[in-house]
């Protein structure tokens, strides 16, 4: 009867996110004192799927049928319902992302499952399964108590600080039986910037809006996010009039993103755009207005022009290194 | 072609969030609703498509009488008929347990909403709905197009974009930029008091989640600001203080 969670693959890797759904499964299953199964669906070496143990999983069923190398929700629901079953698992945890809901709704309507989203803390059991979750996008939270046999919890990113130790998870390989009718699409091209960190993954965020003035002044913001490691962002009306990729799209209407660092360049904060950034640990501003809304959700603020500032602050990075 | 787009009454994007009854109810005072802004662009587009293609186009809301200026609105953008199942939309599981019932009488061949809600933000009834019906789902689609019983829509994934063919039926969770979001005229407003408006009865669902408590978030602490001429020490702070760097 374990925990089992989905994880998602970078690359060979566990991603992020996963690894602090991993961490939240280890902790549920001490709890119900049952063990944690990792299902990772993907080409990895067993070495990084070992690295599940330093989060709290104590097995990893592994998949790596050449047929689920594209991301496949409806396959990828089929077979973790398939690893649930084998498993006899009652609780399912996966990272909160586009295709965690995917899988964790049609896995949901398999297995007569609740699912809830955006959890932002372990359960209480003292008196039901009580978690708080995120909702009106960020806005507020909501504490539900789960009444379905089988929970289905897709975790928000930062909910837990992660503590790591050196244990590491036995690796087996998994085969499920596929349906013919998970592959009714096909897909015939696929564009990626492969080379990107990926938003939802990334610690740290540099974001630019309508007040960089166009998209041939987006140097200076990309430099600082070099320096600093860091994911590229945008609000709305930047997306919208093709300076930068809909997937840089932060805000109600586009991506969440919960970094511990969000540096906003250029933007003003309307309330549509911050919906999508409440969720991080400290937020930059950077803007010449003063009175621009954003300041009022900022931990540190900076009035200044940002084709001044940005340069001078990534200056600073490189020489604190 | 036959589309159901699916649709949730919620409160206006800048509406400010409060609570009554201790913390266990919406406070809906002073409120404004809306149609949800990802289900607009999803009605938006499957508005295209009926005009394109002929058929029908119904909506579809579980929700309560108070929802019906929504779907009157919706109506007035393009919808033929409409559909409200009367019940209060407690949760994801509920809501897709009533559109696979709709839908299951009704053999639509393509079924549009949101990719999430904008009160919960979960963002699975789609998926839910297409597994409950036997049918394909994806999501989150920002370009769609059918010919002839195929679908060519791409949807956004990790870092960039995946485009896909598939046979009708389909469940679609849609987002920008697949359609502009359309403004009902005054024929459009005229001609949905005529349009059918059927409602119906829900149908039973077990309970799977309750509702304890809401929580307003801690209210901000006040920002510290740093002097341009100073930028520099954001840095050492953001090292130091904030411990994030
Ligand atoms: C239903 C709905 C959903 C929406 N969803 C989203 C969403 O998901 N995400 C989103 O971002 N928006 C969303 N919006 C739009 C949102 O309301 C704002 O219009 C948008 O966020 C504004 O973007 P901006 O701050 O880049 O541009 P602006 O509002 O034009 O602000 C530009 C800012 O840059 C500053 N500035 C200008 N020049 C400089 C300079 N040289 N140096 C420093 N600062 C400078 C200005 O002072 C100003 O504050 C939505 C709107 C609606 C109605």
């Amino acid at each position: 009867m374990s925990v089992l969670i989905f994880v998602e693959l970078d690359q060979g890797s566990i991603k992020k996110t996963s690894q602090e759904a991993i961490y939240y499964g280890g902790k549920v299953a001490e709890s119900l004192n049952t063990g944690a199964t990792v299902l990772a669906i993907g080409n990895a070496d067993e070495i990084n799927l070992q690295v599940a143990g330093h989060f709290g999983a104590q097995k990893v069923l592994h998949v790596t049928e050449s047929k689920l190398s594209h991301e496949n929700s409806l396959a990828y629901a089929d077979t973790l319902v398939q690893a649930v079953q084998q498993e006899g698992s009652t609780v399912i945890v996966m990272a909160k992302s586009g295709l965690g809901d995917a899988v964790a709704a049609r896995a949901a309507a398999k297995l007569k499952a609740s699912v809830v989203s955006g959890v932002t803390s372990l359960p209480d059991l003292s008196n039901g399964f009580k978690v708080e979750r995120s909702i009106y996008t960020g806005k507020a939270f909501a504490i539900v108590d789960i009444k379905s046999d089988i929970k289905i919890l897709a975790i928000k990113k930062n909910a837990l600080e992660v503590v790591e130790t050196d244990q590491i998870a036995l690796v087996e390989s998994f085969a499920p039986t596929l349906r013919d009718s998970d592959f009714a699409a096909t897909v015939t091209n696929t564009e990626k910037a492969s080379s990107e960190l990926s938003l939802n993954e990334a610690d740290i965020i540099v974001s630019g809006g309508r007040g960089m003035k166009g998209p041939e002044n987006w140097d200076p913001l990309l430099e600082l996010a070099h320096a600093l490691g860091a994911a590229t962002g945008c609000s709305k009306p930047v997306s919208d009039l093709d300076w930068r990729p809909h997937h840089e799209h932060i805000g109600q209407t586009g991506i969440k993103v919960a970094p511990n660092l969000y540096i906003a360049c250029g933007i003003s904060g309307a309330i549509q755009h911050l919906a999508g950034v409440n969720g991080s640990k400290c937020i930059v501003v950077i803007n010449k207005d003063p009175e621009a809304p954003f300041f009022k959700a900022a931990d540190y603020g900076i009035v200044g022009d940002v084709f001044d500032i940005l340069p001078r602050l990534t200056q600073a990075v490189e020489a604190s290194k | 072609m036959k589309i159901l787009v699916c649709i949730t009454n919620v409160p206006d994007t800048t509406a400010k969030i409060s609570f009554t009854d201790n913390d266990t109810r919406f406070n809906k005072n002073g409120v404004q609703y809306i149609i949800g802004p990802y289900d607009d662009y999803a009605l938006a587009r499957g508005v295209e498509l009926r005009e394109a293609s002929g058929g029908s186009l119904t909506v579809l809301n579980v929700g309560e009488s108070d929802s019906e200026p929504q779907i009157r609105k919706a109506l007035a953008i393009g919808a033929d008929e409409a559909i409200r199942v009367n019940a209060e939309p407690t949760d994801s599981y509920f809501v897709a347990s009533q559109i696979a019932h709709i839908a299951s009488q009704n053999k639509y061949d393509l079924i549009l909403m949101g990719r999430e809600s904008l009160d919960f933000n979960s963002g699975v009834v789609h998926g839910l709905v297409g597994e409950m019906l036997g049918i394909p789902s994806y999501s989150p689609v920002m370009q769609l197009d059918v010919t002839e019983g195929k679908a060519e829509f791409a949807r956004e994934i990790d870092g960039g974009k995946e485009h896909l063919v598939a046979s009708l039926p389909l469940v679609l969770g849609c987002q920008e930029p697949i359609a502009e979001w359309k403004i009902p005229n005054m024929r459009g407003i005229m001609t949905a008091r005529t349009k059918p408006l059927t409602v119906v009865e829900p149908v039973d669902v077990d309970t799977m989640v309750t509702l304890e408590k809401y929580i307003q978030p801690a209210p901000k602490g006040a920002c510290k600001m740093i002097p341009a001429d100073e930028a520099e020490q954001l840095i050492t702070l953001l090292k130091t203080e904030a411990k994030v760097l």
